[in-house]
């Protein structure tokens, strides 16, 4: 359960979560943006900055500018063709590929950094505003899905009321 | 089921924050060991989950595939050319160790079968690799992006029925991206639906029925290597059995030397198989995949000022991005455990008996709104 982080904001039941489903489900999905591939300079992993409308009202434009520049920019740096991916790639061959049996791809290892700036992102500046960005590695490479949350206190949604239910019901 | 209801509390009582959202979790799926060790050490949340092994990814995967060994290996249906590629090669290769080698190795030099056996392992590696990997299957599209895709798709077209093409300028150069009604995507430049294995693939080759598998962009290089390393070691054995049987013939006369030799087999693929990396090598040093090739997407026969966009310009540099350029890693994450709030595209599965299950419990866990469902199943 570490790295959630739950409040009991209203100090009722339905605070009790005990998976993280439930603390999914807390807040009231309302919306999925969709930021999607730009392709213009070739097939490598690169996203439009073009900032959606629907996050207008949630995010300044420069914040949500800046994550998708820096994903672009891990991006590039894992698929970038130079010396360093050379020399990786002539020594897997060498070795016909058991190297990568002991060792990381460049690739993973930007991967793993970008998991972990998507983390601290959504932590830092996203979640608090009730956004959430999905590592586009889930859903294959297309698109940086970004959910738009509703707060449970302000839309009255079902999932407050059924936790509250459920519990009574026990 | 108590102690966790603490340990949640406690959890509250020391990482609270200050802000409106943060009852988000701001975990994404894939990492959420912590989450599945606590879904682990709960009693039970449903009567039929008992006892239940965690079910993977590639249980419920929608393409056409087999997968080996919990999913760490991926083929396509059908597999008998594959059985066949793999018995001529270790019929040529063990005829070639087991007649040829020690006349040779005793008349010659022993270094022949070193040479031999470093080449033949190199071969199979790469043809299991080949085939054994994934080529880049695109996954389908999640039931939020079909639908946010189908939103643009109306809202775009005024004509009627709306276009499912999207043009995208690349390097200059226009290219059309056609929706993938199966995947519900607009496929990426240069993905192309496999209708064999039913999945779009990134920069689509061709499939292979050789090798058992599509060829794309995360198994072209192996494929490459495969076919280049096969055409050196029939051209090496070729060459040794002729030296064989000359050196025979001398002795034994020539009709009883070419009895016990694999001479005839590597006639034939030697030229087949020199013809296909020789293909294949022109296209890697253009940068174009067999199906561009094939449809003459790029050639200049289409229109004057039609180039491929993708090449770098130069044969070298295409080469080396072919060959040694980053390793992209899998997309669909097939031995990833399946939880049931990640919604899956389960069309069509490989499983046997529990995918019904899967796909039930999903459909139930939409229908009562995820902690609603949750709930009711406490048998408390």
């Amino acid at each position: 359960m570490q790295g959630l982080v739950p409040t009991a904001t209203d100090g009722n039941m339905a605070t009790e979560f005990h998976n993280l489903q439930e603390l999914r489900h807390s807040a009231s999905l309302a919306n999925k943006v969709f930021i999607q591939r730009d392709y213009s300079e070739g097939t490598t992993c690169k996203f439009q900055t073009k900032f959606p409308s629907e996050l207008e009202s949630r995010i300044e434009r420069t914040l949500f500018e800046d994550t998708v520049k820096t994903l672009n920019n891990y991006y590039a740096e894992a698929e970038k063709i130079g010396g360093q991916s050379y020399l990786e790639g002539c020594l897997a061959c060498a070795t016909a590929y058991l190297i990568f049996l002991c060792m990381e791809t460049r690739y993973e290892k930007v991967l793993k950094k970008i998991a972990k700036y998507i983390q601290e992102q959504n932590e830092k500046i996203y979640a608090p505003r009730g956004l959430l960005i999905t590592d586009p590695i889930e859903r294959g490479m297309r698109v940086i899905e970004i959910s738009i949350y509703e707060d449970r206190g302000s839309s009255g949604s079902s999932s407050g009321s059924s936790s509250v239910s459920g519990s009574t019901a026990r | 089921m108590s102690q966790i209801h603490h340990a949640a509390l406690d959890q509250q009582q020391h990482q609270q924050q200050p802000g409106q959202y943060n009852q988000i979790c701001t975990r994404s799926s894939s990492s959420s060991t912590p989450a599945a060790a606590t879904e682990g050490t709960e009693p039970s949340s449903c009567p039929g989950q008992r006892n239940r092994i965690p079910r993977r990814k590639w249980q419920v995967f929608p393409g056409r595939n087999r997968f080996y060994c919990n999913g760490r290996i991926m083929m396509a249906r059908q597999t008998g050319v594959f059985y066949l590629t793999l018995v001529l090669i270790l019929l040529t290769s063990g005829l070639f160790f087991t007649f040829d080698c020690p006349f040779l190795a005793s008349n010659l030099t022993p270094a022949i079968p070193v040479v031999g056996g470093v080449l033949f392992f190199f071969v199979m590696g790469m043809l299991f690799r080949a085939s054994f990997s994934d080529p880049g299957v695109l996954p389908r599209a999640t039931p939020d992006e079909a639908a946010d895709l189908e939103r643009q798709i109306d809202s775009s077209g005024c004509s009627r029925p709306p276009p499912r093409t999207r043009e995208v300028l690349i390097n200059g150069q226009t290219v059309k991206l056609k929706y993938c009604f199966t995947c519900k995507i607009f496929r990426p430049p240069r993905a192309s639906h496999c209708s064999l294995c039913d999945n779009c693939v990134e920069r689509f080759d061709h499939h292979c029925p050789w090798v058992g598998n599509c060829v794309g962009r995360r198994n072209y290089r192996f494929f490459y290597l495969f076919i280049v390393s096969l055409s050196f070691f029939t051209i090496f054995i070729f060459a040794f059995v002729i030296t064989h049987v000359i050196l025979r013939s001398n002795r034994t006369g020539f009709l009883s030397a070419l009895k016990d030799s694999p001479v005839v087999v590597c006639f034939f693929s030697v030229w087949s198989i020199v013809g296909l990396s020789g293909f294949h090598t022109y296209l890697i040093s253009s940068n174009q995949t067999t199906n561009e090739d094939i449809k003459g997407s790029w050639s200049t026969k289409r229109s004057k000022d039609n180039y491929n966009p993708y090449s770098y310009g130069n044969i070298l540099t295409n080469c080396c991005a072919a060959l040694c350029g980053p390793l992209p890693p899998s997309l669909i994450d097939r031995r990833g455990l399946i939880r049931s709030d990640t919604p899956q595209t389960t069309s069509q599965s490989n499983g046997t008996s529990g995918s019904s299950y899967a796909s039930t419990q999903l459909h139930s866990h939409k229908v009562g709104g995820g902690p609603h469902h949750l709930w009711l199943c406490t048998p408390e």
